[in-house]
């Protein structure tokens, strides 16, 4: 096995997805549209508090940019054969789900970074550590788009696929402390929250954003973990549902 | 040399077998038919042979590789037609071309020399810029055929490939299939139109429920039934119901409106049961015929289904 052959295979992948499924203009609309909705829904509450929810609100626009995406392209690729077509060729299987997932982690970025932009720019947000900000935001697109490969590749249709997303979206925007500082929260769901890679990703974009440097390093291991984990999760699912 | 040689081949989905112990070996250049209804495990055989499912019995060699051993490199020698049209949609032929180039390693110096051959050869220069959706079927299909084509494949399995197209299509699909076979590419095709396979192959095999019943030419096969001679017959008149005819001694009798068809080893005994019948019913012959069983009839007799089970199938494929 070449790794040149599997990184252009990679490359091929990401390329044809962002083409033809990412960057088409409704995508982009709905990806840029999202987050600034969210961010006027919550300037009309709070004005005053919106630069503390500025990370919250950057990783939830991270998380369902690329969950959905994810899931919807793989599942759809699945149900024309087009999914089988990357298959066939001699490349391995978990070189076409890393490509698949780069595809969202690109969409991811480019949402979190617009969301990034209208935070910093409009609403005197501040990032106080560009580098470590950078990697948490890629570490956070490429967990939550692994995220959206493991349902995908669980399910049959695009809607299942939908449906299976919110059960892990949903619960994730109130445990995750987006809105709710983790502190604050009764000690069974701090646990629960612990288990979610959204939880990491909200506290490590703050710290990034405060001039605090709580946690930032192990917040970034254990998203760096739970990328490693998804995509694992992602390949074996798929090789196992092939089989049976 | 074999292009590919099959050894006890099986494949189980948990209780159900869905293909059998089946073996044969296919030449170079050769083109096989691989022939079947619904269910009978041509898809699961091609799945096992293209490296997408695992023989849970058996072996199976592809460009001299071992399928479960080494499909990477399986997959490099082989060129896949699937039943669906499975390029991207939203991508225009070029594109899609180049996105398959890229993935099988085609340098990049050479991709676009490649992609124009293919475009001249299939006739598809004119709709480069076209996206994929936009495409007639036919065009779909010989877009999906270059696509398979680009990495100069010395084996291509090609499932249904004229299913759902037109008249015309389907004859230009077969003209460039034929050409593919002349320049030495070994071909394994399934397909419902047993005629067409008869056009194509040099060889046909017929699976029935994940066994091989018959393997032979398109000639040894239509020898089977050469010897019992088919009689139509068109009337006018009220139309006759097969216990009208219950009279007429023959190996199989087809009504279809007022058309009769006899397989018979006595055509003359058969003829005067059927006049008596015709002028008990009222009915006026029209035109009597005596023809030549063909590789449908073959495939009958052969496999046991009926005419109406391969109707339905090939209802079903459009």
């Amino acid at each position: 096995m070449s790794l040149r052959e599997e990184l252009g295979g990679i490359t091929a992948i990401i390329e044809k997805d962002l083409k033809a499924y990412y960057f088409k203009p409704p995508n982009i609309s709905w990806g840029i549209l999202f987050p600034i909705v969210l961010a006027l829904s919550f300037s009309l509450r709070n004005p005053e508090g919106l630069t503390d929810l500025a990370p919250g609100l950057i990783s939830m626009a991270t998380l369902f940019g690329t969950t959905s995406m994810e899931a919807i392209v793989i599942t759809f690729e699945k149900r024309v054969g087009a999914l089988e077509r990357l298959q066939l060729a001699p490349i391995s299987l978990t070189s076409i789900l890393v490509g698949k997932i780069l595809g969202g982690t690109i969409f991811g970025l480019v949402i979190s970074i617009v969301m990034t932009l209208l935070a910093t720019l409009f609403l005197g947000a501040e990032v106080t550590s560009l580098s470590m900000f950078i990697v948490v935001l890629i570490l956070t697109a490429v967990a939550h788009s692994a995220l959206g490969a493991v349902v995908a590749v669980s399910v049959k249709e695009v809607f299942e696929a939908q449906t299976l997303s919110n059960y892990f979206r949903f619960p994730m925007i109130f445990l995750c402390g987006i809105f709710l500082p983790l502190a604050k929260m009764p000690t069974l769901l701090q646990y629960l929250a612990r288990l979610l890679p959204l939880t990491y990703s909200v506290e490590a974009l703050r710290a990034c954003m405060t001039a605090t440097s709580d946690n930032i390093l192990a917040d970034t291991v254990i998203l760096t973990g739970f990328c490693v984990l998804l995509v694992y999760l992602s390949v074996a699912l798929f090789r196992r549902n092939q089989e049976s | 040399m074999n292009a590919i040689e099959v050894t006890e081949l099986s494949k189980q989905w948990g209780q159900t077998k869905a293909v059998n112990g089946i073996s044969f070996n296919i030449e170079e250049g050769e083109v096989f038919g691989f022939l079947g209804p619904n269910g009978a495990g041509k898809t699961t055989t091609i799945k096992m042979l293209v490296g997408l499912a695992k023989p849970t019995g058996g072996t199976a060699k592809v460009a001299g590789y071992d399928v479960v051993e080494k499909p990477r490199m399986v997959k490099k020698h082989i060129g896949v037609v699937p039943e669906q049209s499975n390029l991207y949609d939203e991508l225009t032929v070029y594109e899609n071309l180049r996105f398959v180039s890229k993935l099988y390693h085609i340098p990049s110096t050479k991709i676009d020399q490649r992609i124009n051959e293919l475009l001249e050869t299939f006739k598809l220069k004119e709709y480069t810029a076209r996206r994929f959706r936009k495409l007639s079927k036919g065009l779909k299909r010989r877009t999906v055929l270059a696509a398979a084509l680009l990495h100069e494949p010395e084996i291509v399995f090609m499932d249904e490939p004229t299913s759902g197209l037109d008249v015309l299509s389907a004859r230009r699909l077969r003209d460039l299939i034929s050409g593919l076979a002349d320049s030495g590419v070994t071909i394994f095709l399934t397909t419902h139109y047993i005629e067409e396979a008869g056009q194509l192959c040099d060889r046909i095999a017929l699976l029935v429920r994940g066994d091989i019943v018959e393997l032979d030419t398109p000639e040894a096969l239509r020898s089977h039934v050469q010897d019992t001679p088919i009689i139509e017959i068109s009337y006018n008149g009220e139309e006759l119901t097969p216990d009208d005819l219950q009279t007429i001694k023959a190996t199989d009798i087809k009504v279809n409106r007022n058309k009769l068809s006899i397989r018979t080893e006595n055509i003359d005994r058969a003829l005067s049961e059927f006049i008596k019948i015709a002028e008990e019913k009222g009915a006026k012959i029209q035109d009597v015929q005596t023809v030549k069983p063909g590789l449908e009839d073959a495939f009958i007799q052969l496999t046991g289904l009926s005419l109406d089970h391969m109707e339905r199938e090939k209802e079903g494929k459009r």
